[in-house]
């Protein structure tokens, strides 16, 4: 496969992922709050195509979960009835972008089996609702931080590069400060700060606020290596020489070199920040019980018994991986691409 | 658990003062009736932290004093099986019949774990440093009763007498785990005016003795502290055999709970106490391939429950939560918000079964004082809306409106570290969202919470726990009466904020100078029934005690008092392989 085709391939897998994110309502079959206290830790069914009698069945089904007897997260199948799949069916009322009321649902089965894909969490809440209504927080949040902060430090580090003096170590100073601050420390002077009641959309965006901001100082300092030196460039002191104005420099000669640094900066910041939400959450500015993230279901990992005990709930883990993968091998491509271009 | 409640009930201590043949003529050691064992082998145990000290007048913290009460003993001990009271170092005690003084007789012939004697003269000094303003030693409180420090006089060298200001209930449960000090060893620290920093952690072990069954042999800083036996200890067994059976008990640092399950797991640790219902899960998985048992032995003394902020000084300077407050002082809407929370479920989510759904503040663990005639009402949605509407809230669509039409909404905080709290956070948001209240659950970092909580006052809603010190009613004194410390619904009043409160500071200070046992539980179940009316706090469940240790391990016999595992170190043995 060619490059391009490789890269147009990749960003339309990445674009799929959010597209998810944004119908999670559709695709999930159950909203990510709703507690089943009888189906705590519930391990993911077997997909069944073969019934107790040896009869091939074309539509799949699933048995429900029934309790060992004397433990309470243990389970067995519950052989007495069948949920076969259905698609297109109705169920929990959701909003499709938050302003219309839908019930469809992709995938379901018949009341009163619950289809638990991916398993359930210590509340009996549907693990595959959790982990796709999650990835609307955590993809976005990434992303938007990604640029808020590559954005600051694009502006900030090109500034400061270009022009020097004063300006260039006053920057350079205070993005200094910004990388030796002990962050988590101030983050909970912060969280002291704000109001206890925050909404999910309040939260989203302070976190998106919280990590663009505060990541700022290291591409800013890249991207102004890169325009220093471009600045010295012989080419760029002849367009120089021709009265060329600096913002025109800038554009034309200096910033087109900085993509690539840009986008390997990207790549690696992405995945940082979705991480970064964790500690977030932790530390109680992220999003709260019971809205899900990538960041506050990989949490319940830091518990041992978590870890031992249920497997499935590393899933979310696992989803990390595509989205990583998808995120490195773009900027890969990106950055051989825009090489190859700038000379 | 059955087969460790029938052994529990086969032992009882005996105080007999009969002289084995090991013994010479004029000691009077403590005759243990347990399996009788054998010498010799190491007991390693791991705990949350590095003692601080290792002088037993100045510890505050669990970790120093968990390593201090192996080393040192009390004149009169709280039996952790029976939660009575029993003969330690004193061999018997009388009271005057007004219950203001108190003979002590201690027994005959001990040693410190240096070989000095112990007599009278120790005990007056021990209790004189205790007593000292200056020294500000955290158990001073514990002895000073109704204002006035208790007088304690020599009447001769095995003969003290205890005499006490006014009338006090729990008199006899004072003497526990006040460390006796040899006088020879501090009284020149003490004249000094240096008895705080004596006994620190890089004293020589020489330079130190108590009357506990062990003594200090090594500190590795980071690691670990090493005990040995004590040569002097004044308990033997059925067979005059000296106890402690063990040689040596080593106490690892060992920081997370989870890395402590994993080094019990590995068998790098021989007990375990304080385990979590989830890590209990994970270890009873295995026990019988690792030849370790677990106990679950019921309910604890911890009781978690959720509070409203009832405090005053919110007016005009919060003004939301003040708003709020309405709410929350009417006696009907906790009482709603009571009724609809599922306490099963968090029994059964959080805990996975090992815990005791509450309804009020004293855990069936405390069967002594625990008020059985409470009721448990089920959760009913219908009987809180019933509630919630004859206190003027009514509904719009799905959410709960107050008389001026403003939904009913508040924040709960939590500590963020500690994941039962939180998962019971979230039980609690769901069940009131069935009300159409819309909670928030705000994890917030410890320190965070608790000056929210005890300083500023900037919060609507609480879940926290307590753990009583001891099964007596008087343990509890500072969160019940209304100017106590930890009254954390409303704290620093002058006065009785609520006619109720008013009550509870009449019975609580009743309890404290009734010495008949039966007249005292009536009162303190009047207590607890008009907590569980009032609900100040709404009580929500009891964890179990969870402990566990390896099957070669003799007289293990955890209890729900401190300490869950080593009380009874002295009798701990290894069975032969």
């Amino acid at each position: 496969m060619s490059r391009d085709r490789k890269m147009w391939a990749i960003a339309a897998g990445l674009v799929a992922l959010h597209a998810a994110a944004l119908f999670a309502g559709f695709l999930a079959p159950y909203d990510f709050a709703t507690q089943n206290r009888s189906l705590a830790f519930v391990p993911p069914p077997r997909l069944r195509f073969v019934d107790n009698a040896g009869r091939v069945r074309l539509r799949p089904f699933v048995y429900g979960p029934r309790l060992h007897q004397g433990s309470f997260t243990e389970y067995e199948e519950d052989r007495s009835r069948e949920f076969p799949l259905r698609f297109f069916v109705l169920g929990e009322p959701y909003k499709i972008f938050g302003v219309w009321n839908a019930r469809l649902h992709l995938f379901g089965i018949d009341e009163p089996g619950r289809i638990l894909l991916m398993g359930s969490d210590g509340f009996g809440r549907d693990l595959f609702s959790r982990l796709l209504y999650g990835s609307r927080i955590s993809l976005f949040a990434g992303l938007l931080a990604a640029v808020l902060s590559l954005g600051i430090g694009l502006f900030l580090g090109a500034f400061s590069g270009f022009y020097g003096g004063w300006q260039d170590d006053a920057i350079m100073r205070v993005s200094e400060v910004f990388l030796a601050l002990p962050w988590v420390y101030l983050l909970l002077a912060l969280r002291a700060f704000l109001p206890l009641r925050l909404n999910p959309a309040g939260a989203f965006f302070l976190l998106i606020g919280v990590i663009g901001f505060v990541g700022w100082a290291r591409p800013a300092r890249l991207v102004r290596g890169v325009v220093l030196s471009a600045r010295e460039r012989a080419f760029v002191l002849a367009a120089r020489g021709f009265g060329a104005s600096g913002p025109y420099l800038l554009r034309r000669h200096a910033l087109p070199q900085t993509f690539g640094i840009l986008l390997t900066q990207a790549a690696l910041l992405v995945p940082q920040y979705i991480l970064a939400e964790v500690t977030l959450s932790f530390l109680g500015l992220g999003v709260a019980e019971p809205v899900p993230s990538w960041g506050n279901m990989l949490a319940e990992l830091q518990q041992y018994h978590v870890l031992a005990s249920y497997w499935w709930m590393l899933l979310p883990g696992f989803a990390l991986v595509p989205v990583f993968l998808g995120y490195y091998a773009l900027a890969n491509l990106l950055h051989e691409r825009v090489k190859f271009v700038v000379p | 658990m059955q087969s460790l409640t029938g052994k529990l009930s086969l032992i009882v201590l005996c105080v007999a003062a009969c002289a084995g043949s090991a013994l010479s003529a004029d000691e009077q050691p403590l005759r243990t009736s347990p399996e009788v064992g054998r010498h010799g082998g190491r007991l390693v145990v791991s705990q949350r932290a590095e003692p601080k000290t290792l002088n037993p007048v100045t510890a505050v913290d669990s970790a120093s004093r968990d390593v201090i009460r192996r080393m040192s003993a009390d004149l009169i001990h709280i039996n952790r099986q029976s939660f009575q009271t029993e003969a330690a170092l004193a061999e018997s005690w009388t009271a005057t019949p007004d219950g203001r003084s108190y003979t002590l007789r201690l027994r005959r012939g001990l040693k410190f774990s240096d070989g000095k004697p112990f007599d009278a003269d120790d005990v007056v000094f021990s209790f004189q440093v205790y007593l000292d303003e200056k020294v500000h030693s955290p158990q001073r409180d514990l002895l000073v009763v109704g204002e006035k420090p208790i007088a304690v006089t020599k009447l001769d060298s095995y003969t003290v007498r205890f005499e006490f200001s006014k009338p006090y209930a729990a008199a006899e449960r004072l003497f526990d785990s006040v460390a006796m000090l040899p006088r020879h060893l501090l009284e020149p620290a003490y004249k000094e005016g240096k008895i705080a920093q004596a006994w620190g952690l890089s004293t020589a072990a020489e330079k130190m003795a108590g009357m506990g069954p062990f003594r200090l042999k090594q500190y590795v800083p980071g690691e670990r502290i090493t005990l040995e036996r004590n040569p002097y200890y004044w308990k033997v067994d059925q067979k005059g055999q000296h106890l402690p059976y063990l040689d040596e008990v080593t106490f690892l640092f060992v920081p997370s709970d989870d890395a402590q399950v994993l080094r019990f797991q590995s068998g790098e640790s021989d007990v375990i106490s304080r385990l979590s219902a989830e890590n209990y899960a994970v270890l009873a998985r295995d026990q019988q391939a690792r030849g370790y048992t677990l106990h679950d032995l019921g309910a604890g003394l911890e009781y978690n429950f959720l509070f409203f902020n009832l405090n005053d000084d919110t007016a005009g300077r919060l003004p939301e939560v003040e708003r709020k407050q309405a709410w929350f002082r009417d006696i009907r809407f906790r009482q709603a918000v009571s009724a609809a929370l599922d306490r099963e479920a968090i029994v059964r989510l959080v805990f996975q079964g090992r815990a005791t759904p509450l309804w009020g503040p004293v855990t069936p663990g405390n069967r002594l004082w625990v008020d059985t005639a409470l009721s448990k009402p089920p959760p009913s949605i219908a009987h809180a809306r019933e509630l919630l509407k004859s206190a003027g809230f009514s509904w719009k669509g799905d959410t709960l409106v107050d008389g001026s039409d403003r939904p009913v909404e508040f924040t709960i905080i939590t500590s963020a570290s500690n994941n039962q709290r939180r998962q019971m956070a979230t039980i609690v948001q769901e069940d009131l969202r069935k009300l159409g209240i819309e909670v928030q659950v705000v994890p917030l970092e410890f320190r965070a919470y608790v000056d929210r909580m005890m300083q500023t006052h900037d919060y609507d809603a609480a879940i926290m726990a307590i753990q009583s010190g001891d099964v007596d009613p008087t343990s509890d004194m500072n969160v019940w009466i209304s100017n106590g410390g930890t009254h954390v619904w409303h704290l620093g009043e002058n006065k009785p904020a609520t006619p109720w409160e008013v009550e509870i500071d009449r019975l609580m200070q009743e309890q404290l100078i009734t010495l008949d046992y039966k007249q005292r539980k009536r009162i303190f179940d009047q207590m607890q029934e008009i907590v569980a009316e009032q609900l100040p706090i709404i009580c929500l469940v009891s964890p179990n005690i969870l402990v566990g240790a390896k099957n070669r391990l003799e007289n293990f016999r955890p209890s729900i008092l401190d300490h869950y595992t080593l009380s009874n170190v002295e009798e701990l043995f290894w069975r032969q392989k």
